[in-house]
């Protein structure tokens, strides 16, 4: 799988122009630990994603990738610890949490879109009820961002008439269309067939690509390595390396992280 | 398999020089022929199964047919029936005699409410049909809403009478803590217009509606003649009864149903202590308990009206199931759904009414809808505390000289209305699931 997505994304060029990366700081989280009841999930998460930074968080599975991009947009509630997304800090109270949510987008691996609403309506429901944007504003950007995504002739169907790349590529749209200043991705091409996994791959690049601030659980090497700027390694819910891609893949440091890459790049 | 068509073991190599064009299936394999085949004759056992069970249905409907459709409507009473029953079809012969619903068509109707107020009745079902309609059909205009918003409001009035100002009074309240609500957020933040948008109207309706209706009345005397509970019976009681315990229910379900779901301990305690002590009970108690023991509890003097007690047993009582189906619709809903609201900043009233209540409802359609059949159906118990619902009607019917010994008739002719009743419930539910079916299933 790693070396056929690492062959789909080599295929393309990839504009590096507007991919800069600021010095303003776009995350940071300091001493973040959480529990699952009495289970150690993450275990003092200290990190800090500036503006414009792509971000991958690898792992095996159960390492915590997951529940750390979900705490940063408080679908998971840590323990202890502080997280600052974009100036706010995340706390209990609700109008915080809702602000950060407005502008961070999430896409998950199984699109969670809403299958009672159509795609169109999926794409301005936020939009309208959260930023209170006239309905045919809302449409307009709509249908802008799912040109982007190549799929505007799909607007009046549901979701269930899709294929699963194309739900992926609408949750994209989706997300932005509350114009996020952050993207978070939660292993979007996991559910999905090889062949549509480029498409939302190619979604995700030309994003990059225009300087979204990106951090990906994904378990696509190619991708890591063609875009990322830094590469996260998670075991037992800690952060065992970091790198520039280049580095982490051709010289891991850590014996875990070499065992790792091992299994995942060596068939 | 042909060997030199498609490879074998020894010579796999073949490809085929010729696509094989669509062809139709053999006569014994479509149609009538077929269906009668596999379904009536596929065996001499199945075939004699079909003879015996063909006799059978025959004899039935034979039997049926004739009581029913050979039935005599025009008579003064029984004995009067059986007198015609003779003559036309010779002694003893098995007739129906419908001649009891054309008699008593009114009492069974309407019970005792003034004849000649009957088209009252019969508006308020028609203004309900009307009121109801943009509700169950959404190609209708939305404008129509507006007449469902205060159609309750006018039936009532309508059905009972007095004074207009009564109703309208009451509906303030509701404009009231609508007024509260929007313009108090701005002023004591969101908790307290909500507060302040619940307290508002009851101290009004409590203090201030009585003597502000009364004062209108005395201005502008407008009314129609009052009609007191006691005179609703029939089917006119069922359907008030049950039409209203229906529509009370859902909401109050709904919010039930929440409340199981909150996460604030004292409001999903409350939920379930309520939810578990009305479902666990029978309803034909808390019927009893609203014809008897309420009055005990009541301040003396207070003539709290039995209908609208046994109304309002009967909406907790339903409004407790419905919460259970309704829970069921929300724990079938993934929690993707929950996690896709709020990753987009919904609040939770916005992700609850655009987002997940949508879903669980379309889920929870079938159990609703038949907690609604089996409350209608239910309300049939008031005869039991003296209320004159149909089946009240039938006992003091049988007591009289005129009909006494008559019951398949009356029983049927109730089962068919109540049947009608469920069957266009059931039938637009189904109509419902398959509007509201979004995928390619």
């Amino acid at each position: 799988m790693a070396d056929l997505s690492t062959n789909l994304v080599e295929q393309r060029q990839i504009d590096r122009s507007q991919m800069k990366v600021s010095d303003e700081i776009a995350i940071e989280m300091r001493d973040v630990n959480k529990w699952f009841g009495t289970f150690h999930v993450l275990r003092d998460i200290n990190l800090t994603v500036n503006r414009g930074e792509r971000i991958v968080i690898c792992g095996p599975s159960g390492s915590g990738k997951s529940t750390l991009i979900r705490c940063i947009n408080a679908l998971e509630e840590h323990q202890r610890g502080s997280i600052t997304v974009d100036g706010t800090l995340l706390s209990n109270d609700l109008k915080n949490i809702d602000k950060i949510r407005s502008e961070v987008g999430m896409c998950f691996q199984q699109f969670n879109l809403f299958p009672h609403l159509t795609i169109l309506e999926n794409c301005t429901l936020a939009p309208i009820w959260v930023r209170k944007t006239p309905k045919k504003e809302a449409e307009e950007t709509a249908m802008y961002f799912l040109e982007k995504v190549k799929i505007p002739e799909q607007a009046m169907k549901y979701p269930g008439q899709l294929s699963g790349g194309q739900q992926q590529r609408v949750a994209i749209a989706r997300s932005l269309c509350m114009r996020p200043r952050i993207m978070l991705f939660d292993e979007p091409t996991s559910a999905l067939d090889p062949e549509m996994i480029k498409e939302v791959l190619d979604t995700m690049i030309q994003l990059a690509e225009e300087g979204m601030t990106m951090i990906c659980v994904t378990h696509e090497m190619g991708f890591a390595r063609q875009v990322a700027n830094r590469v996260i390694f998670m075991d037992v819910g800690q952060i065992v390396e970091q790198n520039e891609p280049e580095e982490f893949f051709t010289n891991p440091k850590s014996d875990r992280t070499k065992l790792f890459l091992s299994q995942i790049l060596g068939h | 398999m042909n060997d030199t068509q498609t490879g074998t073991v020894e010579n796999p190599a073949y490809v085929r020089a010729e696509m094989i064009p669509e062809q139709a299936p053999p006569a014994t394999q479509v149609g009538v022929i077929k269906w009668l085949r596999e379904n009536l004759f596929s065996s001499w056992a199945n075939t004699l199964l079909t003879i015996v069970s063909v006799y059978v249905v025959y004899w039935i409907i034979g039997h049926i047919f004739g009581w029913t459709f050979f039935g005599i409507w025009d008579a003064g009473s029984l004995s009067e029936c059986r007198a015609i029953r003779d003559e036309r079809y010779g002694e003893g012969a098995s007739v129906a005699c419908w001649a009891v619903i054309a008699d008593r068509w009114d009492q069974l109707m309407f019970g005792f409410y003034p004849s000649e107020l009957y088209w009252r009745p019969v508006l308020a079902m028609v203004l309900f049909l009307v009121a109801i309609a943009p509700v169950l059909y959404d190609n209708l205009p939305r404008k129509m809403l507006f007449f469902t918003v205060v159609s309750p409001f006018l039936l009532v009035w309508i059905l009972w009478g007095g004074s207009i100002w009564g109703p309208v009074c009451v509906a303030l309240g509701f404009v009231l803590g609508w007024a509260v609500l929007s313009y108090g957020t701005a002023l004591i933040g969101r908790l307290g217009a909500t507060i302040a948008a619940i307290l508002v109207p009851i101290l009004y309706w409590l203090f201030a509606a009585g003597p502000i209706s009364a004062a209108l009345g005395s201005v502008a005397p407008i009314g129609l003649e009052a009609i007191s509970s006691d005179e609703f019976g029939g089917f006119l009681l069922a359907l008030v009864i049950g039409i209203s315990s229906i529509v009370l229910s859902l909401p109050l379900g709904i919010a039930l149903a929440l409340g199981r779901q909150s996460d604030l301990f004292i409001i999903n305690k409350s939920s379930v202590m309520f939810i578990e002590v009305i479902r666990g009970v029978p309803l034909i108690v808390w019927l009893f308990t609203a014809s008897l023991l309420l009055n005990y509890f009541l301040p003396p003097g207070t003539n709290f009206d039995l209908m609208l007690r046994v109304i309002i047993m009967v909406t907790l009582f339903a409004a407790a199931y419905i919460a259970e189906v309704i829970r069921g619709g929300l724990a079938a809903l993934p929690a993707g759904q929950y996690e896709g609201a709020d990753s987009l900043g919904l609040d939770y009233w916005q992700s609850m009414r655009l987002i997940v209540l949508p879903q669980a409802l379309k889920i929870s359609i079938p159990g609703i809808v038949s907690t609604f059949i089996g409350i209608f159906k239910d309300t049939t118990l008031v005869v039991f505390i003296g209320l004159l619902d149909p089946i009240g009607f039938t006992n003091a019917i049988r007591a009289s000289t005129d009909w006494n010994g008559i019951y398949w008739e009356l029983f049927i002719f109730i089962g068919l209305c109540f049947f009608v009743a469920c069957f266009s419930m059931s039938q637009y539910s189904q109509y419902l699931e398959r509007k509201l079916r979004t995928d390619n299933r």
